[in-house]
């Protein structure tokens, strides 16, 4: 994006407010959004990646053994993943405060 | 020139569309709308018309189909009516936000309910903010010409933005009259093909319809705003060139015997050629009336009115709309808008007309002019009169 969205101009928007830049959703962290996170209790997941498949976002992260994680800039919280889980290994905590 | 033919107005539309060369079309029959779609799909099955035709479920399908074909860069047409014009609400935003230069006739239909098939302008008035150009026509020779004229409105590199011609259902989509054609070399030459400025084309991929947020919405409806303002001169410099090349010539506000008019009628649609049967038995017996005609609706000309209704004391703002609750029926709410900053201003009133496809009659109009100059003279009592309703 050429540049940010509050300083630019009713001048500078594209045409029909097309977007050339592909991937401009990403510089939006949606993961402000969350008021819950999924937890994975590692001794019960069996690295099958429903939850890496069921992800809406995708904020889901394979990490290098196999073993799977939240992405913190865009999880939302929605607890999709827990609900899925096959070995039901993921638990949704409430944020701290 | 072309020839001169009778002919049912929307088979002559569908004739504006075919010597337009409209590559693609997508629509959903609707009364009184049908046989403008009827006819292009029986030219495009004939191979009169080399044009993708989609069939379609829904109006609300028909106006997304033609948003796809329209942003890979073909020249789209489309035409519904009431109820159709209602099922599409929700695109016709996204037509004109992604700017998307369709063009598409509107038989214009009561609203229901109750359920009607009749004329009135209910449906276009509920769609007057969807941000496209919206231009009111008259009688069969307007219908076919402003068809053709669209899509060079439309398509401009200036404006792309999407275009509706409105003309009233039954009352001018189903009489035959008598129409001067063009030839298909004078469309070519007055009307090139279509050059999109972006299109949905993998090698240079884009992003259409993408959301937009809080920080910048704000920013695109003002863009869109200026540039609806701003197509008003390419809109007339449109009608200016296909009057060099036809003789016909269109202004945004058509004046009728208004010199010296010190009492204007106002109307949009074919009602004008009615009214203009009464100013002429009125002005034979002396009365200085006169008729201003609204050819332009959005963008709405505010100078040409302006100017068109100065040396009037009173206008009488014929709606075919009512709006349920509001302040005014709809062009008179806009009239009065527009001249409220204006120190000197004519006094204006409204009457409601033909709504629902009641006959409106040349004596109905002088009636209302009679019944309107008692109003004024001795301070009307209501901001706006429903015309012949009972009891």
């Amino acid at each position: 994006m050429s540049k940010p969205l509050d300083q630019m101009t009713w001048q500078e928007i594209e045409l029909g407010a097309i977007l050339r830049t592909p991937g401009s959703a990403r510089e939006y962290r949606t993961g402000d959004w969350r008021s819950q996170h999924p937890v994975w209790t590692k001794s019960r997941c069996i690295r099958c990646g429903v939850c890496w498949t069921v992800c809406p976002e995708p904020a889901i992260i394979q990490e290098p053994g196999g073993y799977f994680d939240m992405d913190p800039d865009y999880c939302k919280g929605c607890g999709i993943c827990a609900r899925e889980c096959v070995t039901g290994c993921i638990a949704m905590v409430p944020e701290e405060e | 020139m072309g020839h001169r033919e009778g002919m049912e107005v929307s088979i002559a539309v569908s004739h504006a569309v075919q010597l337009a060369r409209a590559e693609a079309i997508a629509a959903y029959p609707i009364t009184p709308q049908t046989h403008i779609v009827e006819h292009l799909s029986g030219m495009v099955a004939n191979g009169d018309l080399e044009a993708e035709f989609i069939n379609v479920e829904s109006e609300h399908s028909a106006m997304s189909a033609c948003i796809g074909m329209s942003a890979t860069g073909a020249r789209t047409y489309t035409a519904t009516s009431s109820q159709g014009l209602a099922l599409m609400h929700e695109i016709l935003f996204i037509a004109s936000a992604l700017r998307l230069p369709i063009v598409m006739t509107v038989a214009n239909r009561a609203l229901s309910g109750p359920l009607s098939i009749w004329n009135d302008h209910s449906d276009i008035m509920a769609a007057k903010d969807i941000g496209w150009i919206q231009i009111f026509v008259e009688n069969g020779q307007e219908a076919f010409d402003h068809t053709i004229m669209a899509f060079k409105i439309a398509e401009n590199s200036n404006v792309l933005i999407p275009t509706i011609i409105n003309m009233d259902g039954f009352i001018l989509t189903h009489v035959v009259e008598a129409h001067n054609f063009v030839d298909q070399d004078m469309v070519d030459a007055f009307l090139p093909g279509y050059h999109p400025r972006h299109t949905l084309d993998p090698k240079y991929p884009v992003t259409m319809g993408a959301f937009a947020m809080p920080e910048i919405y704000t920013e695109v409806k003002m863009k869109h705003q200026v540039t609806l303002m701003n197509s008003y001169e390419h809109i007339v410099k449109v009608w200016q060139e296909w009057g060099d090349r036809t003789g016909r010539r269109y202004q945004p506000v058509e004046r009728y015997k208004t010199e010296g008019a010190k009492t204007l009628l106002l109307t949009m649609g074919c009602l004008g050629e009615v009214a203009e049967i009464a100013v002429d038995e009125l002005r034979a017996a002396g009365e200085a009336v006169g008729l201003v005609k609204l050819r332009l609706w959005r963008p709405f000309p505010f100078a040409d009115l302006r100017q068109a209704l100065a040396g009037a004391d009173l206008v009488i703002v014929c709606d075919r709309a009512l709006s349920p609750g509001g302040a005014a029926p709809p062009v008179l709410a806009e009239l009065r808008s527009a001249f409220y900053p204006l120190s000197s201003r004519p006094q204006m009133l409204g009457f409601i007309v033909g709504l629902g496809g009641r006959d409106v009659s040349p004596e109905n109009f002088k009636d209302i002019l009679k019944r309107a100059q008692e109003e004024s003279s001795h301070g009307p009592t209501q901001e706006f009169y429903l015309y012949g309703v009972r009891g």
